[in-house]
């Protein structure tokens, strides 16, 4: 198996359609085979171990992802956001390796040892113009064919393996051959050194859906560029909703009718902006999507009629639903366990374990985390209803333990975060010298709100145990988020336990 | 006849068709693509013709399976030649719909 069969039937399919859109310049389907090949051959000629790219989105990243499956060699995306330090490091793990990068930043790399520069413009070109590679690619389904830093929200970050039969599988599993129209087009802005910009390449070339590439998010040119290029779908994190929920909601003759699907994920999306979205968009299909850098994106589904079910519905089980992360896809299984590893009943809140062909759960100089049946510990905590839905309640390391009492900050979130006053809240765990732990959160109040620390206390007590209540709340101006829309928990726990 | 895996392409013997397993039952197991035994994706055709009997073609991206749901091939390159497992000729899978989710 090989992610490039992928690519070879596509431009077999229909090849003379639009595969990718930057600004002005493009790529079709055969195009984008033909580049593969001879940047196949580039990579190949480097004699690199590894293909690093750290650069946003441009048409350079698919050629680069299927050219280096066509050579055998990883494909090494690298968050461009980190700082200069960190980048070093990150390099440091993959050498010898082929960067490349944008112009301006080339010179910082001119004088590394075991580093063979090139920029994007001339990977590019070199790409359109050279002579494709002449070994087939290898079907061995055990290459690896990316390499995935996470994102290190709690330390240095690992090297994720994503072996050619996850992505394959994944693939396979979750996308219909050339089932997209021939007009269709989705807008890529998520970045492309994260598990869903890997993603959606690999989707859309399946299903032959153009990419229109956006690589700086704002919800201004996001809104531009749907109306623009008639975007029919699109794959935002809760941040970018958030933020283009506000900017059409603040101009009625903003719209977007070309938006027909309206995929989200990669964090915890609030109630109220996926409601908020809903009502601004009617037309579109909303879709929330559950995955992991180790299962090679997503596993879990809440579709656009379960949305409509939800919003519509009277029942306060059916509602929440609204935000859940829907069932696994088929060939995923999905089970909560205990700390025993005991599978544990329905809405019970436990640790999620995953298994299915897409699952690596495998590291770098770690090796597999599966266990003997293949179930990966996702360290998410979660809990599953009795109709199959599943509901995320934060990282299962995140649980604050109080006197011998396991609590999700995720559920006493829930709760603040319907008082009249919160915008957005975090709740952690700091330490206590009678309980082990106390409870402690960090309020975002909505603008022009005020509302004293007692009555918060007082609103959690109403509805929950009184071991829930948090001993301590501070006021802040916001939450610390990386760029995914992710809560950088240890943060919020470090300045609350000052 | 081999034993097959998933991962593994095969060509037809006698028309353009090449297909991906994606699963397979364990023990031998003889494909055919037009009525004749499929090869390697290396090995070279010794020539021959689709069998009428299996002249259905095979299209690009539809999955084929047998009966027992045991055995599911994806053809990556469309031919003449319809696919068979020990003579059981193979159906089209349905496809099925999924929500896009990135």
């Amino acid at each position: 198996m090989n992610v490039m069969m992928l690519l070879e039937m596509a431009s077999q399919g229909f090849g003379e359609r639009v595969a990718f859109t930057n600004g002005e310049q493009s790529l079709t389907y055969q195009e984008l085979y033909d580049a593969a090949g001879a940047a196949a051959a580039q990579i190949r000629e480097s004699g690199c171990d590894h293909v690093a790219m750290l650069d946003v989105s441009s048409l350079a990243m698919p050629i680069a992802l299927f050219a280096s499956a066509w050579a055998g060699v990883p494909y090494v995306p690298i968050n461009y956001r980190l700082t200069a330090d960190e980048i070093n490091s990150l390099l440091d793990r993959v050498k010898p390796c082929l960067l490349i990068t944008d112009s301006e930043r080339a010179d910082d790399f001119s004088a590394q040892q075991e580093l063979q520069l090139v920029t994007r413009e001339d990977f590019i070109s070199t790409a359109r113009s050279g002579t494709p590679l002449s070994d087939p690619w290898s079907m061995d389904q055990e290459d690896t064919g990316v390499l995935l830093f996470t994102s290190g929200t709690t330390g240095v970050p690992k090297a994720a393996v994503l072996r050619q039969k996850h992505l394959v599988a994944y693939i396979l599993g979750s996308v219909e051959f050339m089932g997209a129209m021939e007009d269709d087009a989705a807008l890529g802005c998520v970045p492309p050194y994260h598990i869903a910009g890997i993603s959606a390449v690999l989707s859309s070339v399946y299903s032959g859906r153009r990419v229109v590439q956006l690589p700086n998010f704002s919800a201004e040119e996001w809104i531009a560029l749907v109306n623009q290029e008639k975007v029919t779908n699109a794959f935002v994190v809760p941040t970018m909703l958030a933020r283009i929920v506000e900017v059409v909601g603040e101009n009625s003759s903003l719209e977007l009718p070309s938006l027909k699907a309206l995929a989200y994920g990669g964090g915890k999306m609030p109630l109220s902006v996926i409601e908020r979205a809903m009502k601004l968009f009617p037309n579109a299909d909303f879709t929330n999507a559950y995955g992991l850098t180790e299962t090679s994106s997503t596993i879990a589904v809440l579709g656009p009629q379960d949305h409509r079910d939800a919003a519509a519905s009277e029942e306060e089980g059916v509602r929440r639903r609204l935000v859940s992360v829907g069932r696994p896809l088929p060939g995923v299984e999905v089970e909560i366990r205990d700390d025993e590893g005991k599978v544990m009943a329905a809405r019970e809140r436990g640790e999620i374990y995953v298994r299915g062909e897409q699952v690596s759960g495998e590291y770098v100089g770690k090796g597999s985390l599966l266990d003997k049946e293949g179930w990966f510990p996702t360290r998410d905590a979660g809990s599953i209803d009795d109709q199959g839905f599943l509901f995320l309640e934060g990282r299962a390391d995140d649980v604050i333990v109080r006197g011998g009492e396991n609590m999700s900050p995720g559920e006493i979130e829930d709760v603040l975060l319907e008082h009249e006053a919160v915008a957005d809240v975090a709740v952690v765990g700091i330490p206590d010298e009678q309980w082990g732990e106390g409870v402690a959160a960090a309020v975002v109040l909505k603008s022009g709100k005020t509302v004293a620390v007692e009555s918060l206390q007082n609103w959690v007590r109403d509805s929950m145990r009184s071991s829930r209540v948090p001993q301590l709340i501070q006021f802040w101006d916001e939450l610390p988020y990386n760029e995914t829309g992710k809560l950088l928990r240890r943060i919020v726990k470090t300045k609350l336990a000052e | 006849m081999a034993e097959l895996k998933a991962g593994t392409r095969m060509k037809s013997a006698v028309c353009a068709s090449e297909v991906m397993v994606i699963g397979a039952p364990g023990g031998d197991v003889d494909v055919t693509c037009g009525g004749v035994s499929m090869i390697g994706n290396a090995d070279t055709a010794e020539g021959g013709t689709v069998d009428s009997g299996h002249a259905e073609g095979t299209q690009l991206g539809k999955r084929y399976v047998n009966e027992a749901g045991d055995l599911e091939l994806l053809c990556v390159k469309p031919g003449e030649g319809s696919l068979a497992v020990n003579g059981e000729v193979l159906v089209l899978k349905e496809a099925k719909a999924l929500p896009s989710s990135d």
